[in-house]
């Protein structure tokens, strides 16, 4: 952005001040608006880091103990437990099955809308996707806590005996991310260059060999990147997860158990708690715990696309 | 690129239409119903001088005060704060009361903090803040608020819980509805979360203080939530307040506890004993339109009229 106005600053053309110092107005806003954009940023983390560990400094919670994997913050004094491990692990759990459940999906769509569909099916897949992302997580939650936890107690009762579930959990967020994953993969797909597929027909191939040996591999980065980027959202993700999870606090075992996440926990307790409640840092201390995942997450999707902008 | 920046604002537009209607479906959805408040109130004879300029409306049974306040907290006792606020509002112009929920925890953090007037909270001060910002605050009790151990409606035979039998149950101890005279069906216990105001009353007064077997439940977080998840798991037991409970009749089933009926009667007669003070505290004596408030939710529109039509006992 910033580098716009250098061709306007050393423009040969002498003109007067005052006409540079109105050419360098829109460079002056921009700037400012970057500096605001950074600061905010890095007074989250800050604050948040600050927040997020007052369990340990001030709470008296040693630093091990959020590996334990007991949850017991309402027990009396000096009697509490403050094991985050059921959490960390079931936010990890949840977010990985979507991203197994949602990845296939997405990218197949991805490479039907940039390869194989007609543009009449393109004009009507691509919409709908959009349409996808702007359906509220509260109506996902809804419909999964009335009808998808229904549906899988009552047919698969033996694996799923309550029906809320790690699965519904999944599932839930497979839906949700499936429009992240697909529009990035399909901004990955269609940036090959075209020389590539005419090449390769050419050589002779078929359509599939083309996009299994030489599509595929050729943006394979960007698709990473978006199944990386799909899973930051599902981390993230509360309200939907939430009403369909049971939000049991105990280390997952099995998909079709009830478990608890990071981002549920927060919720479950952030309205009951005072701010100097060692268990309202211990809320705290998950929002920073989620806040590193996410940041790793970035750093990763950054480390791997080559296009930084994605999200 | 045009094309691709119209159709991105165009997205966030209808994004941000469909979160504001969420919204909207979500306030909705909270027990008073905004369409069917009338004040409560009649005109009848000027109970006090107004405290400052009430303007046209101090004719009613209200002493009336102008200004803007907020009160937040306790969501069991919001359907009342919230419907009281409406009467009085409308009764007074020149005053404005916002009334919203956020837990008992926040009630009284925000009042604690000065950031609302008034702090909603089922459980008293002292058992959520340290003890120099507890004893800032001062306590009104308004009304009292009754909750009913509720069951899937394919849970028959079972009408009453004894305390033990709760004790049994909650603690994990009985896990199948036979074992207390039901059909052949695993218990699902359906907690709040440990913080939840709703669940610390229970605990306290049925379970004497027993842990609950918090491994083999599912636990939601609003009453609600709690609504939509015993009726529909088979065998599965909650607690919810009276409010809820009778905007849900039919779905399902309430319990007796020790063989009596949970009612307001009961529980004004003391004999159903899952009840407990609500509580609306301030940050020092209360003045101008907080007091004016709060002296209207202890007079006889809200004891008399309010309270009872909404499944609370008055105090007074």
């Amino acid at each position: 952005m910033a580098n716009v106005a250098i061709p306007l600053g050393s423009n040969r053309l002498e003109r007067t001040r005052s006409i540079r110092e109105r050419i360098d107005i829109p460079r002056r806003v921009t700037l400012i608006a970057a500096i605001l954009v950074v600061l905010v940023v890095a007074l989250l983390l800050a604050f948040i880091g600050i927040r997020g560990t007052r369990m340990f400094f001030e709470g008296g919670v040693p630093l091990t103990q959020i590996f334990s994997a007991t949850w017991d913050p309402g027990a009396d004094p000096g009697q509490q437990t403050f094991g985050l491990l059921p959490f960390i692990l079931g936010t990890i759990g949840v977010m990985v099955v979507a991203a197994i459940i949602a990845a296939p999906l997405s990218i197949g769509l991805a490479i039907f809308m940039s390869e194989i569909a007609p543009d009449w099916a393109r004009n009507i897949t691509r919409p709908a996707m959009e349409v996808f992302v702007g359906i509220p997580s509260v109506v996902y939650g809804f419909l999964g806590a009335n009808v998808l936890v229904d549906v899988l107690r009552s047919n698969f009762h033996q694996q799923f005996p309550l029906g809320y579930s790690w699965f519904a959990g999944s599932l839930v967020l497979s839906i949700m991310i499936l429009p992240t994953i697909t529009s990035i993969a399909y901004d990955a797909l269609i940036t090959v260059p075209g020389e590539l597929r005419t090449g390769s027909l050419a050589l002779g191939t078929t359509r599939w060999q083309m996009i299994r040996h030489i599509l595929l591999p050729a943006a394979r980065a960007g698709l990473m990147t978006a199944v990386i980027l799909g899973m930051l959202r599902a981390a993230g993700e509360a309200l939907a997860v939430q009403m369909v999870i049971g939000n049991r606090a105990i280390v997952p075992t099995g998909i079709g158990q009830p478990i608890i996440t990071l981002t549920s926990g927060i919720t479950l307790d952030m309205g009951n708690t005072t701010d100097n409640q060692v268990w309202n840092m211990a809320l705290w201390t998950m929002g920073l715990i989620l806040l590193l995942m996410s940041l790793t997450f970035v750093f990763l999707a950054r480390r791997i696309g080559r296009r930084g902008a994605a999200i | 690129m045009i094309d691709r920046t119209w159709r991105h604002g165009a997205l966030v537009a209808i994004a941000s239409l469909f979160i504001l209607s969420a919204c909207g479906t979500n306030g909705a959805s909270q027990p008073p119903s905004a369409a069917s408040v009338a004040p409560a109130m009649s005109a009848s004879a000027d109970t006090g001088a107004s405290a400052s300029a009430g303007a046209g409306g101090s004719t009613a049974a209200v002493t009336c005060a102008t200004g803007s306040i907020t009160a937040a907290g306790s969501t069991a006792l919001q359907p009342l704060v919230d419907k009281a606020g409406k009467d009085f509002v409308a009764a007074c112009s020149g005053a404005q009361i916002q009334v919203q929920g956020g837990g008992s925890g926040t009630g009284l953090t925000q009042v604690s903090q000065g950031a609302v007037q008034i702090g909603n909270s089922d459980v008293t001060a002292e058992s959520k803040l340290a003890s120099p910002d507890a004893s800032a605050l001062v306590d009104h009790v308004v009304a009292k608020q009754g909750w009913v151990a509720v069951v899937n409606t394919g849970v028959t035979g079972v009408t009453n819980l004894t305390t033990q039998q709760s004790i049994d149950i909650w603690t994990g101890r009985v896990t199948n509805w036979k074992d207390v005279g039901g059909p052949d069906v695993p218990i699902v216990l359906v907690l709040r979360p440990a913080s939840s105001g709703t669940r610390s009353v229970y605990k306290k007064i049925v379970l004497g203080g027993a842990a609950e077997a918090t491994g083999q439940a599912l636990t939601e977080d609003s009453n609600g939530a709690v609504v939509t998840a015993v009726k529909g798991t088979p065998g599965a037991i909650s607690v919810i307040g009276f409010a809820y409970y009778q905007q849900n009749l039919g779905q399902v089933t309430a319990l007796q506890l020790d063989g009596v009926d949970a009612t307001v009667d009961n529980m004004k007669a003391g004999t159903y004993k899952l009840a407990a003070d609500g509580h609306m505290y301030t940050k020092g004596q209360p003045d101008g339109l907080t007091k004016a408030f709060l002296d209207y939710m202890l007079g006889p529109t809200v004891q008399g009229t309010t309270i009872p039509s909404l499944n609370y006992a008055p105090v007074k």
